[in-house]
């Protein structure tokens, strides 16, 4: 109990964790309430074309006479989902790769990082091409599934040496020789100094998810349904937004995107200062 | 040292297997038929023994006419004969050539870009890890331009200084009005246009090696042997250069991940400024469907992620002596 | 006089007070005496070893004199002491095995801090080799990178390095305690062979363990919870404790060849104050058996005919 108290008393203490948290709530809330507030569907006809922020559409309207700020919170909810979903498979794949590849050595890590070297060499837009030209109409869901898919490598580094590293310490070996099994050892003694490491990582994977939708949605390679914010700056870039002085179609969704990352960011450099006691400002 | 090279060269030679071979299945894969896509462009609508005439006659130049596994093995080797098909939207121009011509554009804008953010970013990021003041601003600033999509910046830097301060171009790597040569003219006018291009993947990156080589340096200042350096009464800067030693090594690993990344990158990079890179290629071809020409920027991406990385892992083995040692290497 | 202490206060600056980890300590050591520094973790020994040649924060200097070889030794003023640093006074880390930069070669390495204190290596090659094959360190170790050396090497060469600019004053902080008992002999040895040929002037050799002391130390003293407890030749000290607490110390220490079931190991019960509020008087009395009322009085330091110094009350009787 007072670990937990002792670990609440520095979190919110910690700038970057309180600071990042607020700004990645305020954008959650946004998508989760958002497109139940707008008064207009993202992709219909709601005003006329190119009209600048005003209190009818207050982020404007589209080349199209589309409402921004609707499509704005629906694609900040499908920003949301890519990020949870991709970073939490990504997470979870390396999470048990990575464990399974340290834990056990040998033989099983050998294989295991052969087939992670593989992994990250090939990008991501490669698989994201094979799969556009095979599924003529995908979801939200099936990006998610390949950003965590090409996205676990790096997890799956950072949790072996992790792993490398607390099987050596005393308290394992300790367990060992008391004859706890494999299992308990895992559950009991590993497990719990992991869980913050691994938290920490899912928070990057989170946005890393997020940055590869962006980018994959503007090259074309996103859902084939709905909108998303990259999506809405690809459309904003082909019919010229900029040069027709139409800002707000384009830089407002990548300012979402830079905050809502930022933030994760901050969380995570907040939340390392935490369990770190070394780390913390005196 | 020779078990180490002979682990990496199958990795990367597995790699190269797996990606190729999913490569030549990009457009087997794709919907519809390239056969089916030409002649739908044909001008005139020839009697149906004409088309069946022109069918097997693409079918054999696109190699369609022979068995599948047949068609894989002659991919094979077509590419080490530098053969990599037709393009569809630009016939009858070879796919290399084309992307020949893309690609000192590509290489122009995104080796400057990886390599000056690099070395800049580690630079800053050692002189922010001694100075906590400065640490205190720009770390947050770094954090706040590494999260930005390169697009993002792209498009940003394009509507302040391209559209509304209008300094600097916005699209294509030179004046439509120009033809590429060594004139003096030239190559102020694409500098010119190459500036925004550069910025938004520059920043971006400097971001990133930045927060990296600050928290490596804290890390190396914080080491026993940095602390016994200052027990002994040594010049900050020797201290700093011991520690500036051993940080950079993680960074060049670093170097080799971020050249797969950066594809992505300057792809989007390329589409908001419509410059001719092979990023601009690629996506031009998914959109018109120009199969060969996916196949062909696909491979030379794939090629040219898999050569930069083997070149640093070697590098690597040279200058980090504790690699050379676990890896069996003697001691010169 | 080589070294001499006078009232040597030293706190740690911390979020919940100033930790008095060094409350007034004064004593004297002459030239070519080893004297062993032992005492409990916490006692203040490592806080006085790193106060001598690294005083930084969070450490604070309060007040107190350290004058050695006749010259007062600025401790406070860390830009004064770098001159002092490495050639008037060294150390050998408690964390020597991995006091060397890993990626540097041993010899660039030499090289680089001697160039620092505009030493040439060159001129020091030769004594450096000397010194190298006198602790058995074959001279192509210079060569390497430390990496390829294992734990023992590169203590060894920790050791000629720390030396080799022949200080005044040695410090070895804990430099066996993670060693088996063969090496310890080793090192402990070695350091009184440096002694012996004049490397070091003077050596203060800090640990909790007393048996090594035996062995090399010239001179003992003790401390407790921040403060001198007992001093003097290592003869008296082992044989002839005064303060209470050297007493139990010196019976807590194992005999060879007595088993545990005929005479068990006597431990000290209790634990030392805690030092971000010490209490007044003798901070032994909690855990001594012979405490009194006038424990409760700070204890003066009575010195005997033989300079057996000790800090107590019932010597005071």
């Amino acid at each position: 109990m007072k670990k937990k108290n002792e670990f609440l008393y520095f979190a919110f203490r910690n700038k970057k964790l309180v600071i990042g948290f607020v700004i990645f709530v305020f954008f959650l809330v946004l998508a989760i309430i958002g497109p139940f507030i707008t008064r207009y569907e993202p992709l219909d006809y709601a005003g006329m074309g190119s009209e600048s922020p005003n209190f009818e559409h207050i982020f404007g309207t589209t080349f199209f006479g589309q409402d921004v700020f609707s499509q704005f919170v629906y694609g900040l909810r499908a920003s949301f989902i890519v990020g949870f979903m991709g970073g939490g498979i990504a997470t979870l794949v390396g999470l048990l790769v990575g464990f399974f590849a340290g834990y056990k050595g040998g033989f099983w890590d050998e294989m295991l990082m052969m087939l992670t070297n593989v992994m990250m060499v090939i990008p991501t837009v490669a698989l994201l091409i094979i799969l556009a030209a095979y599924l003529p109409y995908r979801g939200v869901e099936i990006q998610s599934v390949i950003i965590g898919m090409t996205a676990w490598p790096w997890t799956a580094r950072a949790v072996r040496s992790q792993t490398f590293s607390l099987k050596q310490r005393e308290y394992v070996s300790l367990a060992r020789i008391s004859g706890f099994s494999t299992l308990k050892i895992i559950m009991q003694e590993i497990a719990p100094n992991m869980m913050s490491y691994v938290f920490m990582v899912f928070i990057l994977q989170f946005g890393g998810s997020i940055l590869a939708a962006v980018a994959l949605d503007f090259i074309g390679l996103g859902p084939t349904e709905g909108i998303s914010l990259g999506l809405m700056m690809q459309n904003a870039v082909h019919w010229n937004a900029i040069q027709l002085g139409i800002w707000w179609w384009s830089i407002l969704p990548g300012l979402a995107i830079t905050m809502i990352v930022g933030a994760l960011y901050f969380m995570n450099t907040g939340l390392d200062e935490v369990f770190n006691p070394k780390l913390r400002e005196m | 040292m020779g078990k180490y090279l002979r682990r990496k060269i199958l990795i990367y030679l597995i790699t190269f297997f797996v990606a190729v071979t999913l490569d030549w299945f990009i457009p087997r894969m794709m919907p519809g038929n390239p056969i089916d896509s030409i002649l739908a462009r044909v001008a005139k609508m020839p009697s149906q023994e004409q088309v069946q005439i022109l069918r097997s006659h693409l079918m054999k130049s696109f190699g369609m006419d022979v068995p599948i596994f047949e068609q894989y093995i002659n991919f094979w080797g077509a590419m080490f004969k530098g053969d990599l098909g037709v393009s569809i939207n630009y016939f009858p121009k070879p796919v290399t050539e084309i992307i020949k011509d893309a690609l000192p554009f590509d290489l122009l804008l995104t080796v400057p870009a990886l390599l000056l953010s690099w070395v800049i970013g580690n630079k800053f990021g050692a002189f922010a890890a001694r100075k906590k003041r400065m640490d205190n601003w720009v770390l947050p600033i770094w954090y706040i331009i590494s999260a930005m999509p390169y697009l993002w910046l792209g498009i940003l830097l394009s509507w302040t200084l391209g559209v509304n301060m209008d300094l600097f171009p916005v699209a294509g790597a030179y004046s439509f009005s120009r033809e590429p040569s060594f004139s003096w003219e030239f190559i102020i006018d694409y500098l010119h246009h190459w500036v925004l291009p550069f910025l938004s993947l520059f920043i971006v990156q400097l971001g990133g090696w930045a927060i990296g080589m600050r928290n490596m340096i804290i890390y190396e200042l914080e080491a026993d042997y940095s602390r016994y350096m200052e027990t002994m009464g040594m010049p900050q800067k020797l201290i700093r250069r011991y520690a500036y030693k051993n940080a950079i090594l993680p960074q060049v690993t670093g170097l080799a991940i971020q050249v797969g990344l950066l594809v992505t990158g300057a792809l989007t990079t390329e589409i908001v400024f419509s410059y001719p890179g092979i990023g601009y290629l690629l996506n031009q071809a998914i959109l018109r469907q120009d199969y060969f020409l996916v196949q062909g920027c696909f491979l030379f991406i794939i090629i040219g992620v898999l050569l930069a990385n083997f070149a640093i892992d070697i590098i690597y083995v040279f200058i980090d002596p504790r690699v050379r040692h676990s890896v069996g290497g003697d001691g010169a | 006089m080589s070294l001499k202490l006078d009232d040597l206060k030293v706190y740690y600056n911390t979020l919940r007070g100033k930790v008095k980890a060094l409350d007034g300590v004064s004593f004297e050591l002459k030239d070519g005496e080893i004297l062993g520094l032992a005492g409990e973790s916490g006692c203040g020994k490592s806080t006085l070893s790193n106060s001598l040649i690294l005083l930084k924060p969070p450490m604070k200097y309060i007040s107190g004199k350290v004058t050695l070889d006749n010259e007062e030794l600025p401790i406070h003023n860390y830009k004064k002491m770098n001159d002092f640093r490495y050639k008037r006074i060294s150390i050998i880390p408690q964390y020597a095995m991995n006091a060397m930069n890993p990626t540097v070669r041993i010899n660039r390495y030499i090289s680089d801090i001697l160039t620092a204190k505009d030493i040439k290596y060159s001129d020091y090659e030769k004594e450096l080799k000397r010194r190298m094959s006198l602790v058995g360190l074959d001279h192509s170790v210079l060569n390497m990178f430390p990496i390829e050396l294992s734990g023992g090497m590169k203590q060894r060469m920790v050791m000629v390095i720390a030396t080799l600019l022949n200080p005044s004053l040695l410090l070895a902080d804990e430099i066996t305690s993670a060693l088996d008992v063969s090496t310890q002999k080793a090192v402990s040895k070695m350091l009184v062979e440096f002694r012996d040929r004049e490397f070091v002037k003077s050596v203060i050799f800090v640990t909790h363990d007393v048996s090594v002391l035996y062995q090399i130390a010239d001179k003992i003293m003790i401390m407790y919870a921040g403060k001198f407890a007992e001093m003097g030749n290592t003869e008296e000290i082992i044989h002839n404790p005064k303060h209470p607490y050297t007493k139990l110390l010196v019976g807590a220490m194992p005999e060879v060849g007595i088993k545990f079931t005929e005479t068990p190991l006597k431990g000290i019960p209790g634990q030392p104050p805690a030092l971000l509020n010490p209490p007044l008087g003798c901070r032994f009395r909690e855990r001594c058996p012979f405490a009194f009322d006038k424990c409760n009085e700070e204890p003066p330091v009575i010195t005997d005919k033989n300079w057996h110094m000790c800090s107590c009350w019932k010597e005071a009787e």
